[in-house]
């Protein structure tokens, strides 16, 4: 990593255990400004634990996760302040169902950000219009499809003008045609400078968009660096076993 | 006298209709008086031991654990008895009214509690995550998104319960509090007549009728389109 650019999220020594299996071992992560950081693995390998640690919706063992330098594990930090800076994509969407997707949008921008409803519904309807959905403002979750419901669910991350989002196995609840309109998002957003954590199967999305790719394995990081290197030159077995069963698919 | 005008002078004597329609009457306003402060008080309570449930305070939960299960395991009529004729004896008395709206609101709250808490339980998790991952507290959450879902989901049951404990204003006719039923076996024990027991039975469909079927209609109305 540049040297210049000090890390904006710094995840360091996290251990999580859930009873007696521990499913993080001491994880080291630095992601710079701007920077849009792939984790990859088996499942179990504790990817969207590392993630969900991130902003606490799990809580870590022990370890420390600082973002813009505020210590998140800190009793004098307010949590839920720092969630509004690091924005969430979950792979189930988890719109409010009882809402509209403008409602979706500006819940938090009215309830936690405490703008007005006007300065709220501006800021949402650029939002949607960022992901491409101002027309379906009015629309329930349960009349949108699954691609609109992401889309409106990075909407409502962006929204609150997070400095990281984390992405959950964004497009892994989505029918293959829809993939392609929440990857182009994602895209607009790298473009933007969004510093994003992305936890994904999307190699091949993950190949040309990446700055790093994180390859884990039994809660440890085995193996990182650029995308090129990790997929096709991988240096530890266990990445390279990874890599191989991926293409055999 | 043949059989039909036999069946009219046991059940519907017009003179007797006229002479105890406004005792009836009466009875008609006590009830809806006494069903609309059960509802109100046994709903708002039942709500609040759901919510304060949702904190998952261990000790606080097994009482509440256990006064609602007590509540929902004694037949109604023997909680208002112990009340009103037992807690004289401890130098507290309280007023049949109030005896009644008392007892039926914690049976009410009791149940109201046990669907509402079921109700919360049957949010997806992934409604408190993104909501917390946006910031928002516990409260919160609860409030803007957990509860306006568990409540919707939770009509129909809490509607068929309320009905249920409402018609158990009529147990307030075995300590005199002056609603419906009591108003009834009050006349037929003066008439000696039957009619206005069937005045009384008449009374509680026209009142309950229009309360199952807006039960039916939130139901519906209350249902939203899901994925």
């Amino acid at each position: 990593m540049d040297a210049a650019r000090p890390p904006i999220l710094e995840v360091r020594g996290l251990r999580k255990s859930f009873g007696h299996s521990e499913v993080l071992r001491g994880i080291d992560l630095a992601v710079a400004p701007q920077e849009m950081v792939f984790i990859i693995g088996p499942s179990g390998s504790g990817k969207s634990t590392l993630l969900r640690c991130c902003n606490r919706l799990e809580e870590p063992t022990s370890g420390a996760v600082h973002l813009g330098g505020v210590d998140l594990m800190a009793p004098s930090t307010d949590i839920n302040a720092m969630r509004r800076k690091i924005g969430m994509v979950f792979q189930s969407f988890n719109l409010y169902p009882h809402m509209t997707a403008l409602g979706n949008v500006t819940l938090a921008l009215r309830k936690v950000a405490a703008r007005s409803r006007t300065d709220a519904e501006t800021l949402g309807m650029a939002a949607l219009d960022r992901v491409g959905l101002a027309a379906k403002a009015k629309s329930y979750p349960g009349e949108l499809s699954g691609g609109q419901q992401q889309r409106v669910a990075i909407a409502r991350a962006l929204a609150l003008e997070p400095t990281v989002m984390l992405f959950d196995e964004p497009t892994s609840a989505l029918d293959p045609e829809l993939v392609g309109s929440v990857l182009a998002v994602m895209r607009e957003l790298k473009a933007a400078g969004m510093t994003m954590l992305v936890v994904s199967h999307e190699m091949r999305f993950a190949r040309d968009a990446a700055d790093r790719v994180i390859f884990m394995d039994h809660g440890v990081i085995v193996e990182e660096g650029a995308p090129d290197q990790i997929f096709a030159k991988p240096r530890e077995a266990r990445t390279r076993a990874f890599i191989a069963g991926l293409t055999r698919s | 006298m043949n059989d039909w005008s036999r069946f009219v002078e046991a059940f519907f004597k017009s003179n007797l209709i006229e002479q105890y329609l406004p005792s009836i009457l009466q009875g008609v306003v006590t009830t809806i008086e006494i069903a609309l402060a059960v509802v109100v008080t046994g709903l708002a309570f039942g709500l609040a031991l759901a919510v304060v449930r949702s904190f998952e305070i261990r000790p606080l939960n097994v009482l509440i654990i256990i006064l609602v299960d007590i509540l929902r395991a004694l037949p109604p009529l023997v909680i208002v008895l112990i009340v009103y004729f037992g807690l004289p004896n401890v130098g507290v008395s309280i007023p049949s009214f109030a005896v009644l709206w008392l007892v039926l609101s914690l049976v009410l709250a009791a149940f109201a509690e046990e669907i509402f808490w079921a109700g919360i339980l049957s949010v997806p998790k992934g409604q408190w995550e993104a909501a917390r991952s946006t910031g928002l507290s516990f409260l919160g959450t609860l409030g803007y998104i957990v509860l306006p879902q568990a409540v919707r989901l939770t009509v129909p049951p809490i509607t068929n319960r309320t009905v249920a404990i409402t018609k158990n204003t009529a147990l307030g006719t075995v300590i005199g509090v002056p609603e419906i039923l009591n108003q009834a076996t009050t006349a037929q024990s003066f008439s000696g007549n039957a009619t206005p027991l069937m005045m009384g039975a008449l009374a509680y469909i026209i009142l309950f009728i229009p309360v199952v079927a807006l039960g039916r209609y939130l139901e519906t109305r209350f249902a939203w389109r899901r994925n």
